[in-house]
């Protein structure tokens, strides 16, 4: 069926995998954040050691974790800036309802159901009421922490009941070495892979961040995708907020502050586009780790941390350059 | 028996009356082009048939039977499609992800229902085939011309057996060589026996396909006559108002 010519077009543009790659925003962060640790093994012999790595690989697993449900967000055209209140109050009803001599499960459940009602929230406010994602998540924002706060009476959480060290094995703890965050994040990036490409759900986040109109249009049930977007986002929060309690040891209400914007940050550092209709997991893991990196960097080079947002910032802005710079290069 | 039946539809817009008892028929494998001045009513009626809006009193009837919708899916399970002046596509899918948005094949692996690319990519590729389209159904919509973009949103009408398609200004805003693409395209639907309304400002374009015209001048069908019997001066003179009715 397929003519000389419609080979050959065919060839040009998926000429191999390198080159199919190249096109992929996540791939050159990825180069950069490998740039940087081989350049941070060379000039200091504290970054290429199992302690500093296991603890890159576990404090980059939080932000990542919460990366790919932001992703989720962004790809279907809105904003999530919630999530690190999301963080703070998920933690706080775990660690409450622990304190209080709940088991692990029981509390677990109820803070993921916690979260899973803040996404419901922002979900039934953008879709059905029909308000800016800005708006509503940025009141979210503002109103989570204050339950989070309401809840524990603003005061630090550090003793769990009877679970107490299930709890911190499950945050803290590792398997074969590896952090725990890490296997939660590499099973969520998985997932949401396949999800994204082969599910109606997945393939229609997109449509949808395309083109709303559209996606209306065609009859796809844009009001409750959204809502289950916003879900989703709220949960991996949900999820990081737990893992963050048993880490940490102890939880206050500052917990998860200014987190939404590394959250985006690693999103969009990682390919998602604020326009909605693109992102990927693995882009969104990608973009926290170079955000990690970049902040363990600092610290081992002895340079002063308040230098880390200057870097973000400057990434961030680099990241959406090269993107437009792919656009000009595309449309010739 | 028609395939669309038109009795009467009126609309208010609060104090404004878009349209006014407004009647028409539309056969099975005929082309009716609707035509008229901006505001003059034509997209407040295409809307209606879609299922967009409901109107304020009259009533549709397909094959015969009245039909009374309230969202657009009602309409299009009747079997009525539209494609819209700016395609409604997603630029950031494929080309076999847009025909198929919204509807998409599902296959079993492992116990999931995943979304089964390969037919799609088959049947799309049929599609743009019996269109005899040069659209490739893995490329990306945005880097599509404009016929290959109409034949996209035709495609979808296609696959979801519609049995009429009406289309909003489908040779606005394209090249020549396009223009004879997209009218080959409708030929090809009534052909295999749609029935098409075709919106258009384009006069040489309507009456290369049209069988007949109708004509909407402030909300009122000032004529509905085979395109035989008509000629373009007699449509612009029923468009400015020069000509009463016809």
């Amino acid at each position: 069926m397929m003519t000389a010519i419609e080979h050959a077009i065919d060839q040009s543009q998926h000429s191999n995998l390198l080159s199919r790659a190249m096109n992929f925003q996540a791939f050159w962060v990825l180069i950069a954040a490998l740039l940087a640790c081989l350049t941070l093994s060379l000039v200091t012999d504290t970054f290429a050691t199992e302690r500093n790595l296991f603890n890159v690989a576990r404090n980059f697993a939080f932000v990542a974790v919460i990366a790919v449900g932001m992703t989720t967000v962004i790809a279907s055209g809105g904003i999530d800036l919630s999530v690190g209140s999301t963080v703070v109050l998920t933690a706080m009803v775990i660690s409450v309802m622990m304190y209080n001599g709940n088991p692990f499960w029981i509390s677990a459940i109820a803070a993921l159901s916690a979260s899973l009602l803040v996404g419901f929230i922002n979900g039934v406010l953008i879709a059905y009421v029909g308000m800016p994602p800005f708006v509503v998540t940025l009141g979210m924002l503002s109103a989570a922490r204050s339950a989070a706060m309401v809840l524990s009476d603003n005061k630090m959480i550090w003793e769990f009941g009877p679970d107490h060290d299930l709890l911190l094995a499950i945050g803290g703890g590792s398997i074969f070495g590896v952090p725990n965050p890490l296997y939660v994040l590499l099973v969520l990036a998985i997932v949401m892979t396949v999800v994204f490409k082969w599910t109606r759900w997945g393939q229609h986040i997109f449509a949808v961040g395309g083109n709303e109109q559209a996606a209306v249009m065609t009859g796809i049930p844009v009001n409750r995708l959204k809502v289950s977007v916003y879900m989703f986002s709220a949960f991996t929060a949900g999820i990081a907020g737990i893992l963050m309690a048993g880490w940490l040891g102890s939880v206050t209400t500052n917990l998860g502050q200014a987190m939404e914007l590394t959250v985006i940050a690693a999103a969009v550092i990682g390919g998602a586009n604020l326009a909605g209709g693109e992102g990927t997991p693995l882009g969104a893991v990608v973009g926290a780790l170079l955000i990690e990196v970049i902040r363990n960097s600092l610290i081992l080079l002895g340079i002063s941390s308040f230098w880390q947002g200057m870097f973000i910032g400057c990434f961030i802005i680099i990241a959406v350059g090269f993107d437009r710079l792919r656009k000009l290069k595309s449309t010739d | 028996m028609s395939r669309l039946r038109v009795a009467g539809i009126s609309k208010n817009f609060g104090a404004i009356r878009a349209l006014e008892g407004v009647s028409f028929e539309v056969e099975p494998g005929q082309v009716l082009g609707l035509m008229g001045d901006n505001g003059a009513g034509k997209s407040t009626l295409v809307k209606i048939v879609a299922g967009n809006y409901r109107p304020s009193s009259g009533d549709l009837f397909v094959d015969g039977a009245k039909v009374d919708y309230h969202k657009p899916i009602d309409a299009q399970r009747e079997g009525v499609e539209v494609v819209y002046q700016d395609l409604a596509l997603c630029d950031n899918l494929s080309a076999a992800s847009n025909v198929f948005l919204g509807r998409e094949p599902r296959k079993n692996f492992a116990g999931f229902k995943i979304i089964d690319y390969a037919q799609m990519r088959k049947r799309s590729a049929e599609l743009f085939a019996q269109l005899k389209s040069e659209t490739r159904p893995c490329d990306l919509v945005r880097k599509m011309s404009g016929g290959q973009r109409q034949a996209v949103a035709i495609s979808r009408t296609l696959l979801a057996n519609a049995k009429i398609v009406m289309m909003d200004e489908p040779t606005a805003a394209i090249s020549v060589r396009q223009v004879s693409e997209v009218l080959d395209l409708i030929k090809r639907l009534r052909d295999q026996g749609l029935s098409i309304i075709l919106i258009s400002h384009r006069m040489p374009d309507v009456f290369a396909v049209a069988d007949n015209i109708a004509v909407l001048r402030r909300g009122r069908l000032v004529a509905n006559k085979p395109a035989n019997q008509s000629s373009p001066e007699e449509v612009t003179g029923l468009i400015t108002g020069a000509i009463q009715a016809a």
